[in-house]
């Protein structure tokens, strides 16, 4: 059995805004093991940076954690005082953030920042301090990296600045490392070198990733388990491979299928996920998912939500109806786009009374 | 002239396949105060779109793949080169006959939140390129903005509301509503899907394959996604550092890539599949793009190509667009297909 350094159990998080109570993070339990890498997905709004912040009660105003246990490495994170919460940060957990221009300080030097990241945990002097910022720079591959940390941040590019922030990231050893979408921001060549440095990272040093994202596609590329959220719940959990070629909740089945693959000839059209995502002020009764699931069955909206249940081993989902009592049909019919043909039809013909092409007619002098 | 006259084409340029045709353009922008110094964010490209299909342009950012696209809507004047349309030179065009022109060809823009005006209804924004061009008496502009707001599966009670109100879903297919207004026979969309998130995503890329179907319309679509535009192109093309380095059917591209900077491209695309993933050998580029303002010698992509034979033959001679791989595939290589 593997060590867990992390473990959430049923962690509230909400907002207390003007408008109402949102429910960003609904009761989510998970866990990460020692030197594991967990993949978070889900889209915009679905609670996955929260949960992030969550652990490292980082939380902006008006957000608050209202019940639950984020469990360290036996210690309850919720209960730690300033002082303890700030040596948790940076030396267990330390987070990497989408946007790597905005994380750096643009008036101090890239080596000062890192360096600085190290002298405020008071865990090495300043002189070693010093030397371990070139050895933090190489180890994330940053090139001429003696030369480098005199650098300002808008003398970095986009993918040095990524890796500036990551050497910062593993400056104190932390041994969970959250990366919130790491790569959003970069070019595809250079997310792909950062992806493959989190791997390298990972695999050197034992540092356990958290790695938050929408991206399906970085899930399967970096990380052993996966958690699928939506609407501040987790919806579905387990092994990559298993969630990969057999997930069983629809919203990840859809999240699969609403992409299209580069190593395939385009086969066949794309899932799309009708509506959107609920109002965390006022979810849907019954499954959070229900309103756009495309297998809907009575069930899913009359009864309390469907609890998370083993459906394979180690993979879990929160389901009535799971992808495996689907059919091909009800399947093929959710790839719909919202193109209305009656429309359609009318436009032509409004159109053709009023062509568009009088520019040859017109434009001959 | 004469020799057209002797031999005339059978029906003028209807039956041309090629609707927009790229000669040799060339943007160059002025640096202010470096005298002599420019961008040069399109350094000759040449590049061919027929009726009815759909080109993929793809390259990293600052390759100049949204100038193109200004150019070739004419929202920019080339530095030189020539873009014709149905063949008709559309760089030379000024005044009311580069209006007309503009009637047949709309963009979509990346961004739906920047892109739509904030204090006007959707249903204004939906007339506005009606009223623009004259189109049909003003019953006639609000039923077609109904009618638009239903082709893209919006409620037509919609439309007086603002912005604001809609999703970047929804406001993405407002965007391709107003584009679609004027009855254009070609749409670049540049980025069009790229801020949206995954499942909105997917319903914005259905919606405008159902488009084209319908519509019988030509698109270029821009993107940095090589997995999106695999999905909805018929062929793509990449840049570099200004130039066209590849073109080719979409999937001998992915299959035969014949450039070393398609291949390292490609390789480094992420596929939803951990058994695929584990697989994956990624080619690595040594180093970052050169600057535009002063690209390298020879093929630009030299000082990061891991095939190049520098000094010599790469270094010193720009290779030209020829045909290598399958049918209809061309690259600017002088090592195509080795790498």
């Amino acid at each position: 059995m593997a060590q867990t350094l992390l473990r959430l159990e049923d962690l509230h998080t909400q907002f207390f805004t003007s408008r109402g109570v949102v429910k960003a993070v609904d009761g989510v339990s998970l866990h990460v093991d020692v030197g594991e890498t967990l993949g978070v997905v889900g889209e915009s709004g679905c609670g996955k940076t929260m949960t992030a912040l969550s652990i490292l009660r980082l939380l902006p105003e008006p957000g608050r954690i209202v019940s639950g246990k984020i469990e360290f490495r036996g210690r309850d994170v919720t209960k730690m005082d300033d002082e303890e919460i700030r040596d948790f940060r940076g030396n267990d957990v330390a987070m990497i953030f989408q946007d790597p221009m905005t994380s750096l300080n643009p008036v101090t030097k890239v080596g000062f920042q890192i360096e600085e990241a190290m002298t405020a945990h008071n865990r090495f002097t300043a002189s070693a301090a010093r030397t371990r910022v070139v050895e933090l720079l190489k180890r994330v591959r940053v090139p001429a990296a003696e030369s480098r940390v005199n650098d300002y941040p808008h003398q970095f590019s986009g993918g040095m600045r990524q890796r500036a922030m990551i050497a910062m990231g593993l400056a104190n050893e932390p041994s969970l490392l959250i990366a919130d979408e790491p790569t959003t921001a970069l070019d595809v060549t250079v997310q792909a070198q950062i992806i493959q440095l989190m791997k390298q990272l990972n695999r050197e040093l034992g540092t356990a990733m958290m790695l938050i994202t929408h991206n399906m596609a970085l899930v399967a590329s970096l990380c052993q388990r996966v958690v699928v959220m939506y609407a501040g719940r987790v919806v579905e959990e387990g092994p990559v491979e298993q969630i990969f070629s057999s997930p069983q909740h629809p919203y990840t089945w859809s999240l699969l299928r609403s992409v299209p693959r580069v190593d395939e000839a385009r086969k066949d059209r794309l899932v799309s996920i009708r509506g959107l995502p609920p109002d965390l002020t006022n979810p849907p009764p019954g499954c959070k998912f229900h309103p756009r699931c495309p297998f809907v069955i009575d069930r899913c909206k009359v009864e309390p939500e469907p609890p998370l249940e083993e459906v394979a081993t180690n993979q879990v989902a929160r389901c009535w109806v799971l992808m495996r009592n689907v059919n091909e049909a009800d399947m093929a019919a959710a790839k719909t786009s919202a193109l209305s043909v009656e429309a359609a039809q009318k436009l032509k013909q409004d159109m053709a009374i009023q062509p568009a092409d009088e520019v040859h007619t017109n434009a001959g002098g | 002239m004469q020799a057209a006259e002797k031999n005339p084409p059978l029906t003028a340029v209807k039956t041309d396949p090629v609707l927009l045709r790229v000669e040799g353009a060339f943007k160059y922008f002025p640096m202010s105060g470096l005298a002599g110094l420019s961008v040069r964010a399109v350094d000759g490209v040449d590049l061919e779109i027929r009726r009815g299909e759909t080109l993929g342009l793809v390259g990293e950012s600052g390759c100049g793949k949204s100038t193109l696209a200004r150019l070739i809507t004419a929202l920019l004047p080339v530095t030189a080169g020539k873009i014709t349309l149905d063949g008709q030179d559309i760089t030379r065009l000024r005044g009311r006959r580069l209006r007309r022109i503009r009637r047949k060809m709309q963009m979509i823009f990346q961004d739906p939140f920047a892109s739509l005006d904030p204090r006007m209804t959707v249903g204004d924004i939906l007339q506005e390129p009606l009223d623009n061009f004259g189109i049909g008496t003003g019953r006639d502009r609000r039923n077609r903005v109904q009618e638009l707001l239903r082709l893209v599966g919006l409620n037509p009670n919609f439309n007086n509301r603002y912005p604001h109100e809609f999703s970047g879903g929804q406001r993405q297919r407002i965007g391709i509503a107003r584009a679609l207004a004027v009855n254009p026979s070609f749409i670049v969309c540049d980025e069009a899907v790229s801020a949206l998130d995954v499942s909105i995503q997917a319903q914005i890329i259905n919606l405008l394959q159902d488009l084209q179907h319908e519509f019988n319309l030509t698109y270029l679509f821009i993107a940095h996604d090589l997995a999106v535009v695999r999905h909805l192109s018929d062929r793509i093309a990449v840049m570099y550092l200004g130039k066209v380095v590849e073109t080719a059917d979409r999937n001998d591209i992915y299959d035969r890539p014949q450039h070393p900077y398609t291949k390292a491209l490609l390789s480094s695309i992420p596929v939803p599949d951990p058994a695929v993933e584990r697989e994956r050998a990624l080619i690595t580029l040594k180093g970052e793009i050169p600057s535009p303002v002063n690209p390298p010698s020879g093929c630009r992509f030299h000082t990061r190509c891991p095939i190049a034979r520098v000094p010599g033959v790469c270094s010193e001679v720009e290779p030209l667009l020829e045909p290598h791989g399958a049918r209809d595939q061309s690259a600017a290589c002088h090592f195509a297909g080795q790498a």
